[in-house]
């Protein structure tokens, strides 16, 4: 793979961001090599500095930010003392950049060949005709349907995994000889991405590009990378290879992700016979305005002390059932009963206490928090609202509550969202929930924004706080080893349809349903050789979309 | 584009309904004025007789409610009434019959016309000169350029248009004669004679809109250089002046446009003042005219054609405004 010198060479670089009126340092030394044709992988959490250091690569900072020290080679040109029209035109001719969300890196505004002819055209590397039948022959090799014609389309009228290959064909499109992919799977189900991830990998040996690949997910990076350097907090904390880094991490911090996936809640006995579920899911019909059903005949239970996991990927309809749950959505036929009693449709007709014994912790925190109030007043009203306490018993109720959660009350009482970190905005979104003293809670994707080792803290603390509650969870994640952490039963949804439930153990052993067995069968591992040897059993076109059409 | 079609008519119907209300209150306003038209008329020859006379003519001795609904019974038939000014002097000389009376629609039509002409010689200075503005404000910002360009927009919307004009009509009519300091205008001037006495209206109408509509051009375009396909444009090694114009200026039309509309409204019903300052024959002499004597006919007309300028403009912006968004242009 690695033949003669270096195409990237940067020397402890130091870059910093503006906070206020400060300059704060955001990378602080980082040494970088990156051979022709190598693909590196950079991990770490968020905030580790890994998107500024593959940016730094190509000579870029984003607004707010200035390279503070070190130097950028690129093939031999300085790209720190480089003129901005000299970056210019390397920019897209010959290194490219491959981004996050595909949905909103794609101008919606022009059509997906236009956005991909615009590079060539603009450094004069082919013609318009030229690039634009480019355009057509890459879209069949990174295997996007009707490759002729899916680039006259505008971005929203393409799915979000054929909108990233088609990105990494626009990165393509000059044939650089380096691409930063940063997270590019990471918005993505996990059927898709695995087809973004054979498509890379197969694009970028074919055209023997050198690529940073950006990620802080272990297993995508151990299929995609020949090297691994780990980043934490703007520090360099290893690299090695990638089989040599996964099998014997030298550094505390390394092993500490590798154990990540460690967390498991032990087995519960299955609920006695005739046990009256918390929530029964019984025959719901559901659907948006006047628009078809997106809930077909849903049926499941969730007991109390029990967590049940529903499982789907984006439009299988697992949101949809937390609000006919919730009354947000008055389903069409069927019902749902708490403690055997039905509830009312919509929520304008429960009365307060019904309310209160259904609650919701959402993905988002940073968006589910009113960031003008205090951590007190969130907490607080619900704990006012429902149980009508007052003054001193109010603030003895909140301060309980932030120490369920782990927050010091006297420290975190009086601070805003903004002054607390993702993993801590979390905590105050579970507070919250059991502000109400609810028997039930509905997770929704809540640790899918989070970086793994927080993650796996409020994990420990939603099993904690189920041991001691007894709470019913219902646990909304298209993450099949959170599934795997903290589920008791399994739900898998597809298309509005429940294909398969039943305990945890029965799920994750064959035989399963032909969609149960896509879903498991994409989830990375950590073996290198993972990618590999999955596409010789399941056949290229047996990945992804093709076979997800295939079990309809 | 059905959904379109029928928010057209929605919007239609709901204009209409507008144009209903501006006319019982503008009605309202004119009876709360101190004295009526027969008294302005008069002047000084106000002897009881002669205002009890013309007051009997125009009907003004039936009750205020009769009045309004007997001219919007004519409004309903396409009769916008004749100005009183008309009527008045044929019941002095005691005329009467249908011969020589000229209606409010055919005053009011050549004086439309000029005002459109004024408003829309302007337009076409005023919109294309603020987007280029705004957009070079937006690839330049924080340079003296767009300091400089701030600065001066914002010093000639803070003026009074009076002000503008005077200054104006100082140095491009008086200190140097360049310009007609009095815009007469009328049937017969050719293209280029007309223009060229409607420079100074012209010009400042353009200086007191072009300062909104460059503003809102820039801070649209500003507000999307945070997107993350801006960043990626420029990440393809894309120049700046192209991820402006072809990246960031087509999805920030939306606002654009709402505020042209705006302005263009502006520019056909604020027109009054600079009219009057040049003594241009359009729509808001007219309207100053009737205001002063109580003229209902005119007054009403005038302001339901203000109103239509304002709902028919705002309904062309959301329209546009809908077409510049490619989700409706092209649904999955």
């Amino acid at each position: 793979m690695r033949t003669g010198r270096p195409l990237v060479t940067i020397r402890d670089l130091k870059i910093e961001g503006l906070a206020g009126e400060d300059w704060l340092p955001i990378v602080n030394g980082i040494d970088l090599d990156l051979a022709r044709g190598e693909v590196l992988g950079l991990i770490g959490e968020s905030g580790a500095g890994k998107s500024t250091v593959g940016l730094a690569a190509m000579g870029f900072t984003r607004d707010g930010c200035r390279i503070a020290g070190g130097s950028i080679e690129f093939d031999d040109i300085d790209l720190v003392a480089a003129s901005e029209e000299t970056r210019r035109s390397l920019l897209g001719r010959r290194i490219a950049y491959v981004a996050q969300s595909a949905a909103a890196s794609f101008n919606p505004a022009h059509r997906l060949i236009d956005q991909h002819t615009e590079g060539p055209v603009l450094h004069g590397v082919s013609t318009l005709q030229e690039s634009q039948e480019d355009a057509m022959a890459l879209y069949a090799r990174l295997r996007l349907p009707e490759p002729e014609s899916i680039g006259f389309r505008y971005p929203h009228q393409v799915s979000g995994g054929q909108l990233q290959r088609a990105m990494t064909a626009m990165a393509m499109s000059c044939r650089p000889d380096l691409i930063i992919f940063d997270e590019p799977t990471t918005a993505l189900d996990v059927t898709t991405q695995i087809e973004v991830l054979a498509a890379i990998r197969d694009i970028v040996d074919q055209f023997g590009t050198a690529a940073i690949y950006i990620t802080h997910d272990l297993a995508v990076v151990a299929q995609m990378a020949d090297r691994i350097k780990v980043l934490l907090r703007g520090d360099e904390v290893e690299e090695n290879d990638t089989r040599a880094m996964l099998a014997d991490p030298q550094e505390d911090y390394t092993k500490s992700l590798w154990a990540v996936r460690s967390f498991r809640r032990p087995e519960q006995p299955p609920a006695g016979q005739g046990a009256v579920p918390v929530i029964a899911v019984a025959g719901v019909t559901a659907g948006y305005g006047a628009a078809a059903d997106v809930l077909h005949d849903v049926s499941f239970d969730i007991h109390a002390g029990r967590t049940v996991a529903v499982v789907g990927e984006s439009g299988s309809g697992k949101s949809t059932v937390a609000r006919c749950i919730t009354g947000l959505l008055p389903p069409r036929g069927g019902e749902v009963r708490f403690n055997g009693e039905a509830l009312p449709a919509g929520y304008r007709d429960r009365s307060k206490d019904q309310l209160r014994q259904v609650q919701m912790i959402y993905q988002m925190a940073d968006t589910a928090l009113n960031p003008k109030l205090r951590i007190r007043d969130i907490v607080g009203r619900p704990v006012q609202f429902y149980r009508g306490l007052r003054g001193a018993e109010l603030r003895r109720r909140v301060e309980e509550l932030l120490e369920q959660i782990e927050l010091e009350p006297d420290l975190y009482i009086d601070r805003l969202p903004s002054e607390l970190s993702g993993g801590q905005k979390q905590r105050v979104g579970i507070a919250r929930a059991l502000a109400a003293d609810a028997q039930f809670i509905i997770c929704d994707e809540v640790t899918s924004a989070l970086d793994q080792l927080v993650a796996e803290g409020i994990l420990k603390l939603l099993d904690r706080l189920q041991n001691e509650l007894d709470l019913a969870y219902m646990f909304i994640t298209h993450d099949l080893a959170t599934v795997r952490a903290i589920a008791d039963e399994v739900v898998v949804m597809k298309d509005g349809f429940v294909v398969e439930a039943g305990p945890k153990t029965e799920m994750f052993t064959p035989p399963h349903h032909d969609y149960t067995d896509l879903l498991l069968s994409s989830v990375p591992e950590m073996d290198p050789d993972w990618l590999d040897r999955l596409l010789e059993e399941r056949g290229v076109d047996n990945i992804g979309e093709a076979a997800r059409v295939r079990i309809d | 584009m059905s959904g379109l079609a029928r928010m057209i008519g929605q919007r239609l119907a709901l204009g209409a309904f507008t144009l209903l209300i501006v006319s019982m209150v503008i009605f309202a306003a004119i009876e709360a004025l101190p004295g009526d038209f027969a008294q302005a008329i008069l002047g000084q020859g106000a002897t009881p007789e002669a205002v009890a006379a013309i007051r009997e003519s125009l009907g003004m001795d039936r009750s205020a409610v009769e009045r309004y609904f007997a001219w919007l019974g004519g409004v309903f038939s396409g009769d916008f009434g004749v100005s009183f000014n008309q009527l008045s002097f044929q019941s002095q000389y005691g005329q009467t019959g249908e011969r020589d009376v000229v209606t409010v629609a055919d005053q009011l039509a050549p004086r439309f016309a000029n005002t459109i002409f004024l408003a829309a010689t302007a337009a076409a200075v005023a919109v294309p000169l603020s987007l280029a503005l705004g957009i070079l404000a937006a690839l330049y910002r924080g340079s003296i350029f767009d300091r400089a360009a701030n600065v001066g927009t914002l010093t000639s919307i803070s003026s009074p248009e009076f002000f503008v004009a005077y200054i104006l009509i100082l140095f491009l009519a008086a200190a140097n004669p360049i310009f007609p300091s009095i815009s007469k205008i009328h049937a017969d001037l050719d293209f280029w004679e007309r223009l060229y006495r409607t420079v100074l209206p012209a010009l400042t109408l353009t200086l007191v809109v072009t300062a909104h509509m460059m503003r809102m051009t820039r801070v649209a375009i500003i507000n999307l250089m945070a997107s993350q396909y801006i960043e990626m444009a420029r990440l393809k090694g894309v120049p700046r002046w192209r991820v402006i114009v072809r990246h960031a200026l087509p999805n920030a039309l939306a606002p654009i446009i709402n505020v042209i509309a705006l302005n263009l409204a502006y520019l056909v019903t604020g027109v009054v003042v600079v009219e009057v300052v040049f003594v241009y024959p359009g729509i808001g002499q007219m309207f100053v005219d009737a205001v002063k004597l109580r003229d209902m006919p005119t007054v009403q007309a005038c302001c339901l054609v203000f109103a239509a300028a304002y709902i028919l403009l705002n309904l062309l912006a959301d329209v546009l405004s809908v077409l510049t968004n490619p989700r409706l242009r092209h649904p999955k």
